[in-house]
């Protein structure tokens, strides 16, 4: 990508957004493509994944073949540069199970981890949208209004009507395949909305008719990856109505996408830009505008403040000279996630905001979210000696949406929020551990035989993973830690964390319903059900669906910002990440957070219009 | 660079003597007797990714010939050629055993200790039962005393560590074999291909799913 230094970053500019992922990248596409004049600051490198991405590199080509390793937790040919479960330049702090006091953050391993939080973070431009899942789900009406259907958590102060617009330009911008299932709380999208659902897999259609008889749905998943080309012709008209400039430009870009051809795992990037990551949907027509500048490597200290009580802009430290610079705009933008977006606000103390910027209410740093997930393996008989057929695809390409919302009402579960289930399976590239499944059944062996064995069972593996939603609760929170910095002398973040009993008693229900289902397919349970809540719950930050923490609402001295997304105190500032995020759906929350960053965006560009900011 | 020639002082002398003598002894560990040590660095944060690496990249392997010999012979007696498929040590298993058990990280350090330790032990035993080291046993020989230990399970007490080194091992080697194209025929990957269109399974697949 195109880049500047801060040498040559303009005396002042519109906005400047602090973060360059789901959230920087959307804020910084709606602003520039209305003529905005932006500067995007990323902590981390450059990265350009046409010229990056690893594609059809095989495990073999890699070191260790490719397994998960401190340096890259994922594998080594995730995307991720310079992130992980711990950054060492930049320290967390937690509580580890019974032992006293707060320790630094070291794990890199969330599911053996006895820390309190996990916290992902990535360094590099496009941050965590290079590597992430791409499941796109929207969150619907109950999601928005959960206080008022059942009595917890927190209601957002914008229903799904007032998203569901939004949801629609994401969906076309960043191209999502999907179907309309017409079922209860998961919204439909318009029609020419979303591209072609892709065929299912032979274990997808295997769950589909069991658990059809057990009258549990699987359907399409929806993921942003492009099933076939955008319609470069007709969505630019529809997401950018009387622009002519914004979609002559976005169409080129539609154009040049490429669709997916099933094959390179979407966690590696992709070079010809089939699957929406920042870095190839959002910020290069963004940068073709001529509106936007980015500087990378640039550390975020903290938020500007003049006597009048508006953000004049942002401090950052230069990560390659140790410099501090300082630029300014007339709207600042936190897109940082939500737990670093909540720490520059803590860490910005003036006399007027003693507890941190923006921070009258209390509230930063509260109702930090993560999603419930537990997961259970089965060894299917039926998947058995298979013909050896092409199952890569472009993922998960089914799910099994939450479908116990009638029996939740009527009281009949003991817990308040719904899961979806996201289930794996197929001959997928053979990688360090292949064998270990097997032999478990086997018992192990040698020679031909055990080479039989490796034939056999190959490919006949499931995993059924739960991601459940998590209720906000006055106990999970992130605050500044007095006795930790980081690199750049900037003040760390350390972590409360509970889970309530919902969160436990929902991932209890999990594993019930996973080995149920394993079961009806004539499978085996692999690995331990739990029956106590608390044993089969992943530890907190592991799903990596950090949100929460400066908290949307309709009260400003229960929030940290109104339904814009605007901050309360500092109407000139904003924070377009998951930090608004007042629940957590089953619903993963990336497309969410795009969603709410175009809606964001929109509205800062009509007051700027309006001379309001 | 001083382009001159300079003469060694006493004290230079000395330094540098002791420096051969010291890699000599290296070199004659890693030919005759334990592994050198794990030297190497991590890759770190951010490698280059877009690249196809072997063994030995980043990381100096340090397996000694005698423990070479002992892997190579142990794969093949794990992953023997068949008629899909070539034998472990025709496919390079034991580089990756090499670089794993190399790697300078934690997990792979523990490893390291198990790997090494069954090695000895596998040699030990070899020449307790049949006066020669592992790799020169017949298949025969060699099954007698894989027969006590690939199942963990059944393993008798006295076995018991050195069953748990088998299963480590062939979990190593099994996970080194598959992830070549050699690995992948025999087990039937055949991914990794780009294609226009994403189909549904064969039609043999889902008459035997009965779908």
């Amino acid at each position: 990508m195109p880049l500047i230094t801060s040498s040559k970053s303009k005396p002042e500019y519109d906005v400047v957004i602090v973060g360059s992922g789901a959230a920087g990248g959307q804020t910084a596409y709606t602003l520039t493509m209305e003529g905005a004049k932006v500067l995007m600051l990323e902590a981390g490198r450059n990265y350009d994944p046409v010229t990056e991405t690893p594609m059809f590199q095989t495990n073999a080509q890699a070191p260790l073949a490719a397994s998960n390793t401190p340096d890259k937790n994922f594998g080594f040919h995730d995307a991720t540069v310079g992130g992980g479960w711990r950054v060492p330049e930049e320290p967390y702090s937690v509580r580890r199970r019974n032992q006293p006091g707060w320790h630094e953050a070291t794990d890199w391993n969330a599911l053996t981890t006895d820390q309190n939080w996990m916290w992902w973070r990535s360094r590099m431009l496009g941050g965590r949208t290079n590597h992430w899942g791409r499941i796109s789900l929207r969150m619907g009406p109950y999601d928005f209004k959960p206080l008022e259907r059942d009595g917890l958590g927190l209601d957002w102060p914008l229903g799904y009507d007032d998203m569901a617009p939004y949801y629609d330009k994401v969906e076309m911008l960043i191209g999502v395949y999907g179907s309309n299932e017409g079922l209860e709380n998961t919204p439909d999208s318009p029609n020419r909305t979303l591209l072609p659902a892709p065929a299912p897999k032979a274990h997808e259609l295997f769950t589909k008719k069991i658990c059809d008889d057990m009258k549990i749905p699987v359907v399409p998943i929806h993921r942003a990856v492009l099933s076939a080309k955008q319609d470069h012709r007709t969505v630019p008209g529809r997401l950018h109505p009387h622009n002519a400039k914004a979609q002559k430009i976005i169409g080129n870009h539609m154009e040049l996408r490429q669709a997916c051809f099933w094959a390179t795992p979407c966690g590696r990037g992709c070079s010809t830009r089939a699957n929406y990551q920042s870095t190839t949907v959002h910020i290069p027509p963004a940068l073709e505008t001529g509106n936007l500048d980015i500087i990378p490597n640039a550390m975020v200290r903290e938020v500007l403040l003049d006597e009048g009580g508006k953000t004049t802009g942002v401090v950052y430290i230069d990560k390659l000279t140790g410099r501090e610079h300082s630029v300014k705009a007339r709207i600042v933008v936190l897109a940082a996630s939500g737990c670093e977006s909540a720490r520059i606000l803590l860490n910005s103390k003036s006399n007027q905001f003693p507890n941190g910027l923006g921070n009258s209410s209390g509230m930063v740093g509260r109702y930090l979210m993560d999603t419930v997930g537990a997961s259970v393996d089965g060894q299917i008989p039926a998947l058995e000696n298979l013909p050896p057929h092409n199952t890569d695809g472009a993922g998960v390409h089914c799910y099994i949406p939450w479908w116990k919302y009638r029996e939740q009402l009527a009281g009949k579960l003991d817990f308040a929020r719904g899961y979806h289930i996201e289930f794996n399976g197929g001959r997928e590239m053979p990688k360090p551990g292949i064998a270990e499944n097997i032999t478990n059944i086997t018992g192990g062996g040698y020679g031909k035989r055990f080479k039989e064995d490796m034939r056999r069972y190959y490919g006949s593996f499931m995993n059924f993973s739960g991601r459940g939603e998590m209720i906000p609760n006055e106990n999970s929170y992130c605050e500044i830690d007095p006795d930790r910095k980081d690199k750049w002398g900037i003040p760390a973040l350390r972590f409360h964390f509970q889970w309530s009993d919902h969160e436990i008693k929902q991932a209890a229900h999990m594993h019930k319903t996973f080995q149920e289902i394993i079961e009806s397919m004539g499978g085996r349970v692999t690995s331990k059900i739990q029956t106590n809540g608390r044993k089969a719950i992943y530890p907190p930050g592991a799903i990596i669906h950090e949100v929460g923490t400066t908290c949307i609402g309709s009260d400003s001295k229960k929030s940290v910002l109104n339904q814009w997304c605007q901050s309360w105190d500092v109407k000139n500032l904003f924070v377009t990440d998951g930090g608004p995020f007042v629940s957590n759906a089953d619903k993963n929350p990336t497309l969410s957070i795009m969603a709410l960053a175009w809606r964001s965006a929109d509205y800062m560009l009509e007051e700027m219009r309006k001379g309001n900011l | 660079m001083d382009p001159k020639p300079t003469k060694l002082n006493r004290r230079e002398a000395i330094k540098l003597v002791a420096a051969a003598t010291a890699s000599i002894t290296v070199l004659q560990q890693k030919t005759f007797g334990a592994a050198a040590t794990i030297a190497g660095q991590p890759y770190g944060v951010d490698p280059l990714l877009n690249k196809a690496y072997k063994s030995g990249d980043f990381w100096p392997l340090t397996l000694n010939t005698e423990q070479r010999a002992t892997v190579l012979a142990l794969t093949d007696l794990i992953l023997p050629a068949d008629d899909k498929s070539p034998a472990a040590s025709e496919v390079g298993t034991v580089d990756f055993i090499d670089e794993w058990i190399s790697a300078p990280y934690e997990g792979q350090r523990r490893d390291r200790q198990q790997i090494l330790d069954g090695l000895a032990w596998l040699n030990q035993q070899s020449e307790n039962r049949f006066s020669k080291k592992f790799a020169d046993l017949t298949l025969k020989e060699q099954s007698a005393i894989a027969d006590d230990i690939c199942y963990l399970d059944q393993a008798s007490d006295k076995y018991r560590i050195a069953a748990e080194f088998f299963a480590s091992f062939r979990n190593l080697a099994a996970g080194g074999y598959y992830a070549t194209s050699q690995g992948w025929l025999d087990i039937g990957y055949v991914g990794n291909l780009p294609t226009d269109k994403f189909e549904v399974p064969p039609q043999e697949v889902l008459k035997k799913l009965g779908l």
